[in-house]
């Protein structure tokens, strides 16, 4: 988009993920594009699902069935198929609004004029991220109480006692540390790649067929061909993300919940 | 954009600005809220109304199929009663049929016996008519030829000494067993 405008080559960088501010400049609720297209998408979601089930029917029709169809999808292959029946259902709520959110604010990343995702900037994986670590201590704490909880977290079941030095800090540095670490930075790091490589091919197909000579032509149709392609792609990693994002959730809820 | 890029130049992609907090947890708070709210229990709400139903149908269905398996049975086992009903039926009147027909032949029987046994009663006395009447001419033309033969009548000292009479039952004794 920028790069027709201001002409030459447009080589993406990280301050594509800074955009100036729209509205309430320099405020905690400054709105940016990004924050705008999270609005946006949230907005989307929302209407959609309620609009899908407001009338919910016994047999369902048209938009009730595609609302149903996803909603069964996290309820089915996440929340019941990791944490079981009981569980899945209590933490339902939870599970159901990451995966719509997520997939929501990464599907913004293919849809033509907003081409970013709203999850590209790390505050939204880092909230959830939160989101998680909190609740997974929470529902651990709740079930198994503080002491049980913490033991049973740190020292992995058959471990002989002289190994616990070793294996103690390494078991509370994954689980209590790098857990929503990772969380955030996977989903951050993908929506990144995956936006810099849509910037990557399609302006470059903007410069070689625009600008640059008649000889590089062909190369701008090659590089037009491979946005095409990592357009699918990212579509692919988009639902991936989410899920997997959403499935490591209901994991660490459910791990939380059980001796092991 | 120049003065963009430098400020956007200072930022650090791991750490998030206060706007991006606040913007991230407006979302997730309105989706939350939707979905934990207002979608969710209405779709298992749904999801309940359809196991209720769906099993409601089967129940439905297995009480269906026992009562038509109870009527069918009730309806077997009347079958078989009206059949056995008229198979006793048939044989009743079979028996009264041949009880009428045996009276029947009985009565017929009696009835022909009866016949026979008047005629032959009738014969008998004819018979015993004619022969007495048979007596009686022979004996008038027996002492009527021998009054004409001796010449003189013989009626009245025939009749008074039985002398015919005497001579013909002595010619039955002779001839009875013979007779017989």
């Amino acid at each position: 988009m920028l790069a027709a405008s201001e002409g030459g080559f447009h080589k993406p960088s990280i301050d594509e993920f800074f955009p100036g501010a729209l509205l309430f400049a320099g405020t905690p609720f400054e709105i940016n594009r990004i924050m705008l297209i999270r609005l946006v998408m949230t907005v989307v979601v929302a209407a959609f699902f309620l609009i899908a089930m407001r009338r919910p029917k016994l047999v369902p029709r048209g938009v009730q069935n595609l609302g149903e169809y996803a909603l069964d999808f996290v309820r089915v292959h996440i929340a019941e198929e990791v944490m079981g029946r009981e569980n899945g259902r209590r933490f339902l709520p939870l599970l159901t609004t990451f995966f719509f959110l997520v997939w929501a604010c990464n599907l913004a990343g293919v849809i033509p004029l907003f081409n970013i995702a709203g999850s590209a900037v790390v505050g939204l994986p880092l909230v959830l991220s939160v989101v998680t670590y909190v609740v997974f201590n929470y529902a651990g704490i709740k079930s198994q109480g503080f002491g049980r909880y913490l033991k049973n977290q740190l020292i992995p079941s058959g471990v002989p006692v002289y190994m616990l030095p070793l294996v103690l800090p390494i078991e509370l540095v994954s689980t209590f540390i790098l857990r929503p670490f990772t969380l955030t930075v996977r989903l951050l790091a993908n929506m990144m790649a995956g936006h810099l490589m849509l910037v990557l091919f399609f302006s470059a197909t903007s410069f070689l067929l625009f600008e640059a000579t008649a000889l590089f032509k062909p190369v701008g149709v090659l590089s037009f061909a491979m946005g095409f392609v990592f357009t699918l792609f990212e579509l692919l990693v988009q639902f991936l993300q989410a899920y997997i994002f959403t499935m490591l959730t209901a994991v660490y809820i459910d791990l939380a919940m059980h001796e092991h | 954009m120049n003065s963009q890029t430098v400020i956007a130049a200072g930022n650090n992609v791991l750490l998030p600005a206060t706007y991006d907090i606040v913007w991230s947890t407006v979302c997730l708070v309105i989706i939350g809220l939707v979905f934990w709210k207002k979608v969710l229990p209405l779709f298992q709400k749904v999801l309940a109304e359809r196991t209720e139903k769906i099993e409601g149908g089967i129940a439905k269905a297995e009480a269906a199929q026992a009562e038509a398996q109870r009527t069918l049975e009730q309806y077997k086992a009347q079958l078989a009663e009206a059949r056995a009903e008229a198979a006793r039926i048939r044989d009743d009147a079979r028996a009264e049929g041949q009880r009428i027909v045996d009276e029947m032949r009985e009565q017929a029987q009696a009835e022909s016996n009866r016949i026979v046994a008047q005629g032959q009663a009738a014969l008998a006395a004819q018979k015993a008519q004619i022969v007495a009447e048979l007596r009686a001419d022979l004996g008038r033309v027996a002492v009527d030829l021998a009054g004409r033969v001796v010449g003189e009548s013989l009626e009245d000292e025939a009749r008074r000494r039985g002398t015919v009479d005497r001579f013909l039952d002595e010619l039955d004794a002779v001839s009875a067993p013979a007779a017989k």
